[in-house]
């Protein structure tokens, strides 16, 4: 039966819609202890004492932990991007010597009830000497912690990616174009907030941790690790999961101190994070200055490219160690050909929470740079946007296209795209001319409005590896047992399908495992829009080495028989989905007010296994995007203190402020780098999502390339209209 | 964001509450619709030891309309029964058209009339409401009772005329004049959220068109709702043109300094205590002619 392209139902829902799922919150095991963090509510300073005397007196506390409790465990691992010199800036699970930003773990307290273990925690007394925090990237490096290592840059790392001869490019430049663009700090914010229920069993020797995500399998060789247990003893487990985008499922400290409580307090140990403490602890994203110079010639053809990019990282280096930074520089140059570049990007601490990645990590940042830079070379050079964008767009015919950069361990190579075809198409799909005539007209009655495009190129799947184990039952129920995680986006269904397909059995039959340490010895979960392709390729290999296995057998042993077999899938590329977003945009004026009323998402990914998952994919990633265009950013104020710590100042965008997601999905340009053709669509709802509106706000306002700062609130609106009336004055 | 320990009582009448109140006074806090107490337990900003739920008291739900004219609403009815309700669409009309306003139908199906006056958000919607209608807020204790104008109710951010020992029990909005127009606005991040600014606005016109008298109340912008009196005084004697209307939009700012915060300048919400004034001011006349 085919299932490979059919919008097949999700398996996960029947759970789901009848109330029966169960995340982490939802478990609960007896005896149980619970765990609550006491938080630094400064953003920097010198720890002096920290008192738990009248908060262990409270009944109901088992123990509170500082530092000292848990100084052998060493500090939380960089999993992704380790470059040179990062390990002094890794966070310790409970603060040393140190606080670094607000929410900064500086006690845990167990306690038999989640309320008295808040009571508690209210009464630890933290005496910090307070020193002035840093904020902003752009101010100069100081010390990371200047008592006990002084001299310690708070420069963590300066990244540069470079090719080409950018002098020669240079002397042959018809103009030069520089801009300086910023993209603010926001993250994700999935449902269902971070959590753990940690166990030991003496009997079996084995500790087991429930509310594992994303990186179940990486995640149990860590806690193994820092805690000093043979991996087989640690199990991870993922139950239900409320979004990730990225954040969700990394290792953070609360895990570790939920495992080792279970292991030292002998019982078992649950943490649930509240939405304030979401907002404060899980990793921040974003919070890039980019500052780019390109030289052009008539044409608008980019010769050389530059940029300097300084990204806020937050207190600390945690798991994604510099990948976030990493791939801003890596992917930058997008789907245009740009002979020559530099990109040099400044990793700076700052006294804010802790950064990593958040859906299109770096590549949201840098395809706002970017695409705002294409605008500003259109405009200095009188061009059209659109056919400056043509002029640059790498032909189909380069493709395989070898960006000649490296990122997360791999050569940046294009695997396939047809950029111009989808342009062709999209503009086809909006009757470009007919709605630039009405929004112009529109503008000639006075209405403020706009239409911005913006163009963007993903990664997808990355390796090196996934397995896949498909068993057939004597009743013919079929087990695939992934190394994936889901975090809700659907695995078990494309997995399944995948399964069926080239079984060409029912999915009826077919059960999905992920998420669980204890069940499949390998696994690399799910990030970087890699289980598709990558999971996805491992099952097809798998249910082909099952089939391979039945057709061996006598005609009449086939059923009843139970069987098994594994497969791999190998990558040392990724595959590069690419697209453009459209979004039209009215400005009230006189309210600073924004209307996003047309959002278009056009991408290629291939193939799409589930055309409704894909298309589910880029709805909710475009309107994160709009968020992060729009509403969401975490302030700070100049001390440190963060703004936005619950949802009356997180703003995430609802219903109301989005629109219906239009989409344009193609698959022109199959994978040649794996057997299914496919590429992720993780990403590519939300990548270009600031630049099209940023452009659509500029066109609207009739200043070009006014907006220059993410997000565009009406605070910032609001100077950029009086900007317009006194000249010279802040656009900021 | 568990809420530190307090004892809950939940009185079957309203003389229980208001003794409890007297027992309990400064060291309690009172339960409507909880959805701005609920929160603030939440986050531990307020800890108090007792907390006294009215959700029982039944005699305290209710719209009516008495001979008078007058349009009355228990303190504990819900916010969604007041914007579903036919009495209220014809007893206020500005209340009607504020109701849809007030944050989402989930927290509307919660929260109640009193809950929200009582609590004197800044930024809320019904204190301002009640200034423009000339609200009267009925306050009940063991004392006794005591009728409070709108206008003196709303002392600061979250404060009120209320003493510790009293309850709002009921709020009483004046008949309706025949001819009376309304306009109602607000500019707010997203919908549903608290308003940067907002403004509710009536015109009464005599016989010949002429407009007699005018309330225009900013909310969102200082500590508690604002009559815009300059604006007022700019609209009376005239006939709604949009020069008297422009005149009144420029008028709004005349003593006003809003407050600064992260998502909104005292600029920014100056210039909208104007736009929304003369878009209000249209609404208003459009609905008069």
């Amino acid at each position: 039966m085919k299932y490979i392209g059919v919008s097949h139902k999700r398996l996960e829902d029947r759970v789901l819609l009848t109330g029966r799922g169960r995340f982490v919150a939802d478990l609960s095991a007896r005896q149980q202890l619970h765990m609550r963090m006491v938080r630094s509510q400064v953003a920097f300073g010198r720890i002096v004492s920290i008192d738990t005397t009248e908060a262990r007196r409270l009944s109901g506390v088992v123990a509170i932990w500082t530092f000292d409790d848990v100084r052998e465990i060493p500090p939380i691992d960089i999993r992704l991007t380790r470059v040179g010199g990062l390990e002094p800036y890794r966070q310790t699970v409970l603060a040393r010597d140190y606080v670094r930003y607000v929410g900064d773990p500086v006690a845990a307290v167990f306690a038999e009830d989640a309320y008295v273990a808040e009571d508690a925690a209210e009464l630890v007394v933290c005496a910090i000497e307070e020193l002035p925090a840093c904020v902003s990237a752009l101010s100069d490096p100081g010390e990371f912690m200047p008592g006990t290592r002084p001299g310690l840059s708070t420069e963590a790392a300066v990244l540069t990616k470079a090719y080409g001869d950018l002098e020669a490019a240079h002397r042959k430049a018809y103009a030069v174009v520089e801009l300086e663009v910023a993209v603010g700090r926001h993250s994700a914010v999935p449902l269902e907030t971070r959590g753990a229920l940690a166990e030991f069993d003496p009997a079996s020797g084995i500790l087991r941790m429930q509310g594992a995500a994303k990186v179940p399998h990486y995640n149990r060789d860590q806690v193994a690790r820092m805690l000093d247990m043979p991996n087989d003893m640690v199990h991870l487990i993922q139950g239900h999961v409320g979004g990730g985008f990225g954040v969700r499922g990394e290792l953070y400290p609360e895990d570790v101190l939920a495992c080792q409580a279970a292991l030292r307090l002998k019982r078992p140990v649950k943490w649930v994070e509240d939405r304030h403490e979401h907002l404060l602890a899980a990793n921040h994203s974003r919070d890039q200055v980019h500052r780019l110079r390109a030289a052009v010639d008539e044409r608008g053809y980019i010769l050389a490219l530059e940029d300097d990019i300084y990204a806020d990282q937050g207190g600390y280096i945690r798991t994604h160690g510099v990948t976030v930074a990493d791939l801003a520089a890596a992917m930058l140059p997008g789907p245009y050909v740009v002979p020559a570049y530099r990109a040099t990007a400044h990793v700076r601490l700052t006294n804010k929470t802790p950064a990593g990645t958040y859906r299109a990590p770096g590549r949201f940042e840098s395809s706002f740079a970017r695409e705002r830079l294409l605008d500003a070379i259109a405009r200095k050079l009188g061009r059209d946007p659109i056919d400056v964008r043509r002029v640059n767009l790498i032909p189909k015919t380069s493709m395989p296209f070898d960006r000649c950069v490296d990122t997360l361990g791999t050569r940046v190579v294009y695997d396939s795209g047809d950029y111009v075809l989808l342009l062709e198409k999209l503009l086809g799909y909006l009757r470009y001319d007919q709605l630039k005539a009405e929004l112009t007209a529109r503008r000639a009655a006075g209405e403020k409005v706009g239409l911005g495009l913006a163009f963007f190129v993903e990664k997808s799947g990355l390796g090196p590896a996934d397995k896949a184990v498909i068993s057939i039952d004597a009743d013919g129920i079929v087990e695939v047992v992934t190394g994936a995680a889901s975090v809700g986006q659907g695995v078990e269904t494309v997995m399944a399908q995948i399964c069926a397909e080239t079984l060409d059995i029912a999915i009826e039959r077919i059960r999905v495992v992920h998420g669980r340490t204890d069940r499949i010895d390998y696994g690399m979960g799910a990030f970087a829009s890699r289980v598709t392709v990558m999971t996805g390729c491992a099952v097809k290999a798998a249910a082909e080495a099952l089939r391979g296995k039945l057709n061996a057998l006598p005609v009449d042993a086939r059923s009843g028989t139970a069987l098994s077999a594994e497969g791999w899938f190998r990558a040392d590329h990724m595959a590069y989905p690419y697209g453009i977003h459209a979004a039209v945009v009215r400005v009230d004026e006189d309210t600073c007010g924004i209307k996003v009323e047309r959002y278009i998402v056009a991408c290629d990914i291939g193939r799409a296994v589930n055309p409704m998952l894909v298309e589910g994919q880029f709805a909710g990633g475009a309107v994160q995007g709009i968020g992060g265009a729009l509403y969401e950013e975490f302030v700070y104020d100049e001390a440190g203190q963060p703004l936005a710590t619950t949802f009356a100042d997180y703003l995430m965008p609802t219903l109301a402020e989005v629109p219906t997601i239009e989409m344009l999905v193609t698959e022109d340009a199959p994978s040649p780098g794996n057997p299914l053709g496919v590429k992720g669509a993780g990403e590519g709802g939300i990548n270009a999502a600031g630049a099209a509106i940023a452009a659509a706000l500029d066109e609207a306002l009739g200043q070009p390339g006014a907006v220059s700062r993410l997000p565009v609130t009406p605070l910032r609106l609001h100077r950029l209209l009086l900007g317009r009336q006194l000249p010279g004055s802040l656009a900021g | 964001m568990k809420p530190a320990a307090f004892d809950h009582v939940a009185p079957e009448t309203l003389d229980q509450a208001l003794a409890l109140l007297v027992r309990h006074g400064n060291d309690a806090k009172i339960l409507a619709g909880g959805q701005s107490l609920v929160p603030v337990l939440a986050l531990r900003l307020a800890s108090p030891s007792w907390l006294i739920d009215l959700n029982r008291i039944a005699s305290l739900s209710g719209i009516r309309r008495l001979e008078s004219g007058q349009l009355a609403i228990g303190a504990l009815t819900r916010q969604r029964m007041v914007e579903r309700s036919n009495v209220v669409a014809l007893a206020n009309p500005l209340l009607a058209a504020a109701m849809p306003w007030i944050a989402h139908v989930q927290i509307r199906n919660r929260g109640t009339i009193g809950g929200s006056l009582a609590h004197a958000d800044p930024a809320a919607e019904l204190p301002a409401i009640g200034v423009a209608c000339d609200a009267i807020l009925v306050a009940q204790s063991q004392r006794g009772r005591r009728e409070i104008a709108a206008a003196d109710f709303f002392k600061g951010m979250f404060e009120t005329a209320l003493a510790a020992d009293e309850l709002l029990v009921e709020i009483r909005f004046p008949k309706w004049p025949a001819g009376r127009a309304h306009g109602f606005l607000e500019v707010a991040r997203r919908h549903g959220d608290f308003a940067i600014c907002g403004i509710a606005a009536t015109l009464d016109r005599d016989e010949a068109g002429s407009i007699s008298d005018s309330r225009i109340v900013a909310f969102g912008v200082k500590d508690a709702p604002v009559r815009l009196a300059a604006a007022e005084r700019a609209l009376i004697g005239t006939c709604g043109t949009s020069d008297a209307i422009q005149a009144a939009a420029s008028a709004a700012s005349t003593g006003l300094s809003p407050r600064n915060d992260h998502h909104a300048s005292s600029e920014y919400r100056l210039e909208l205590a104007q736009v929304l004034t003369r878009r209000a001011l249209i609404q208003a006349m459009r609905r008069a002619l």
